[in-house]
């Protein structure tokens, strides 16, 4: 089977794969372009593990066929740090041991981005319907929950400087 | 022979691959598809994309509204006409399931999934349907969802019904253990015009009441030509069960939702779910 060339800027970059034409996004970032940060949980769209931002709506790489992103701005939690300089989710999830096993992580800070991304001041509520795709077996999900409204706490003063 | 991919712009064009070759698959949002993919139910034959950008319409335009089935249950939720329908679109997964689940889609998941179809099962939706190169031909979905359990090859266009008359004439429940996201141990649609006085027309839709949305046409009858008062809602509930044949599975028994229909029923028919 011929492959399928596929194109797209992936956390700022510009990158291209060659896929198997029924390859899934989380296929071409993992094994052909060795972005590991998005994982592949299920498979079936509900741990919600392998989340990206695909044009900046969050999406499931697991169940997004890879040659539909050709052109695409593609976003992981690979590049939510600005090299040394942890992105302000990122370090309130360290503050509020909000990773255990760490396996959810990925998906959690890119679901967690998604929200703050449109809404920069979220109750409690809109959190938990933010996360409600992303599942942890770990924290209980308050130490989540916490760090994200923690980090919303921060980023807009970081925004007006 | 591993699966091939084959990219089309029309809808027409679609249609009419499919109905030739019935080892092409279409895939839409990619919710169920690609799930198939990875757990290695889909391994051979054709995916078949549409970029139709028609197909991810919707039209809101006086009482009849048109759903593209390309179209997300984001999209839906952004529309702030389409208000009636929100709890409905939000019962379909979290946030990035959202944004890629489809109208159409949700026409085609099994139970305890497809909780937006008992919506559009409730409001006597027209499926708009190729079946082959030409036209749409419109389809009532209740014989579309008959036809589909039949495994009958055709693509949907899209949905058209007529927006409820007065707020509260559509209501939406769905029930899960765990919230705000889990999958449905029932769900139900009510469009119940004139419920303040006399109800004309009842359409009451469960989903995950069988192996596809039904309708409860026992308790379409016990509230036709009543109020929603409390005669009217112990009618209802007495005959909730009426043809239901629940499924059974690891959400839920069909026992447990036998038990709790009618209790949900008259919750969402006293507006109070």
């Amino acid at each position: 089977m011929a492959k399928v060339p596929v194109q797209f800027r992936l956390n700022g970059s510009d990158r291209a794969a060659f896929a198997d034409p029924a390859d899934s996004l989380l296929t071409v970032l993992r094994r052909g372009l060795n972005d590991f940060g998005p994982k592949y949980g299920c498979g079936q769209g509900t741990c919600g593990t392998c989340s990206v931002l695909i044009d900046g709506g969050l999406r499931l790489a697991c169940l997004t066929l890879a040659a539909s992103c050709e052109g695409a701005s593609i976003e992981t939690v690979s590049g939510m740090a600005d090299g040394p300089n942890l992105h302000p989710l990122q370090t309130a999830f360290m503050e509020h041991f909000a990773a255990q096993c760490g396996f959810c992580t990925p998906g959690m800070l890119t679901a967690a981005k998604a929200l703050l991304d449109r809404n920069p001041n979220p109750s409690r509520e809109d959190v938990i319907d933010a996360i409600a795709g992303n599942i942890c077996r770990c924290t209980g999900y308050e130490p989540i929950i916490q760090a994200i409204l923690a980090a919303a706490r921060t980023l807009p003063a970081q925004r007006r400087s | 022979m591993p699966l091939a991919l084959r990219v089309v712009q029309s809808l027409s064009e679609a249609a009419g691959i499919l109905a030739a070759d019935s080892r092409t698959t279409l895939l839409s949002g990619g919710t169920l598809v690609m799930r198939d993919v990875n757990e290695g139910r889909l391994t051979d034959g054709t995916l078949l994309r549409v970029t139709d950008p028609a197909w991810q319409q919707i039209q809101v335009s006086g009482t009849r509204i048109e759903l593209g089935a390309g179209a997300t249950m984001a999209a839906i939720l952004a529309q702030r006409e389409l208000g009636f329908l929100h709890a409905a679109a939000r019962a379909v997964g979290g946030p990035a399931i959202r944004n890629m689940a489809t109208i159409g889609g949700n026409l085609f998941a099994a139970a305890p999934y497809g909780d937006f179809a008992v919506a559009l099962l409730a409001l006597d939706a027209q499926v708009m349907v190729l079946a082959g190169y030409g036209s749409p031909r419109a389809v009532p979905i209740e014989e579309f969802l008959a036809g589909r359990s039949r495994g009958e090859a055709r693509l949907v266009a899209s949905v058209q019904f007529n927006r409820p008359v007065a707020p509260g004439d559509f209501r939406f429940l769905k029930v899960s253990r765990v919230k705000p996201k889990g999958l449905s141990v029932l769900s139900i649609a009510t469009h119940l015009p004139g419920h303040a006085s006399r109800i004309g027309q009842a359409r009451v839709a469960y989903g995950a009441m069988g192996p596809l949305p039904v309708r409860a046409r026992g308790v379409e009858r016990a509230l036709e030509g009543k109020a929603l008062d409390a005669n009217g809602i112990a009618a209802a509930r007495a005959a909730a069960l009426e043809g239901v044949q629940p499924v059974t599975d690891a959400i839920a028994s069909d026992w447990y939702r036998r038990e709790v229909l009618p209790v949900h029923l008259g919750r969402l028919l006293a507006n109070q779910s």
